[in-house]
């Protein structure tokens, strides 16, 4: 049985989800999408994964919102505080959630999942690194080299040329 | 701990469900990049607690993968965002025509 704990992250985690994407504003629905990153987070510290919880909030919480908050601000007014959705579209979404929930939980329930024991003890962080460093260590380099060439390419796609032109013509 | 494994999955199809009701229902391109990230950590959650419970070190490591390649796909997402929003003046991806035949 959950414990209260689990319950009130749950019902934070689900309840900020559900803000982000149906608030009004799109600066109070990023902020809310940091609540819910946040609280995965504390989900991974319930699992004993604190290594990976701090992760989530340094690279999610800590950055990609930050990143998300700046490209809000660039869009005009208007364009922020507008909702732009179907309403027959919306019904067919609800209705599609709801089934996948039920569909899903059902087989998810009625699977073997229940008896999984407990009462493992939890991985140490070390091993994580040690496993970074020895079998993953081509994946680690690619995964550098993926970031790099996102940051560069997501420069390149944002820069501004017209902007570039006028500054070297004065 | 007395949470079982069956909670935390439960809570992920949760997300992973309004994440797609997101994805089906907004056409702001913002509001569908929130809904790929609430879908991309509900995928986490999932790898944590199986990690977790089996145990296995695994999860973990493709957890931090995971984490990483989606700091880079939102950075690529957001520029893309940006420069479809200055050639229409617009976020909602319905006037994001230029490809339409």
């Amino acid at each position: 049985m959950a414990d209260i704990t689990f319950v009130m992250i749950s019902v934070f985690t689900v309840g900020c989800a559900i803000a982000s994407l149906e608030l009004r504003s799109l600066i109070y629905g990023s902020i809310s999408l940091m609540g819910s990153l946040l609280g995965i987070a504390f989900f991974f510290l319930l699992l004993d994964s604190p290594f990976v919880a701090m992760f989530q909030v340094a690279v999610y919480v800590g950055s990609i919102a930050v990143l998300i908050l700046f490209t809000v601000m660039l869009v005009k007014r208007e364009l922020i505080f507008n909702k732009i959705e179907d309403p027959k579209r919306k019904y067919a979404g609800l209705v599609l959630m709801l089934v996948l929930i039920t569909g899903m939980g059902s087989v998810i329930i009625d699977s073997g999942l229940k008896s999984v024991d407990t009462n493992t003890t939890p991985i140490d962080f070390g091993e994580i690194g040690e496993d970074f460093l020895t079998y993953y260590w081509p994946a680690l380099i690619i995964m550098a080299l993926i970031l790099s060439s996102s940051i560069t390419g997501a420069l390149v796609l944002a820069r501004r040329e017209d902007i570039e032109n006028e500054q070297h013509s004065d | 701990m007395n949470n079982t494994l069956i909670d935390f999955v439960i809570v992920s199809i949760t997300l992973l469900s309004i994440g797609i009701y997101g994805l089906a229902v907004k056409r702001n391109a913002i509001r569908m990049l929130f809904a790929i990230e609430i879908i991309i950590n509900a995928a986490n959650l999932n790898l944590i607690s199986f990690a977790r419970f089996l145990p296995h070190s695994g999860g973990q490591t493709l957890a931090l993968f995971s984490i990483a390649i989606a700091a880079a796909e939102v950075a690529v997402g957001l520029s893309l965002i940006i420069v479809a929003y200055r050639m229409y003046q617009n976020v909602d991806i319905a006037e994001f025509r230029s490809l339409k035949g």
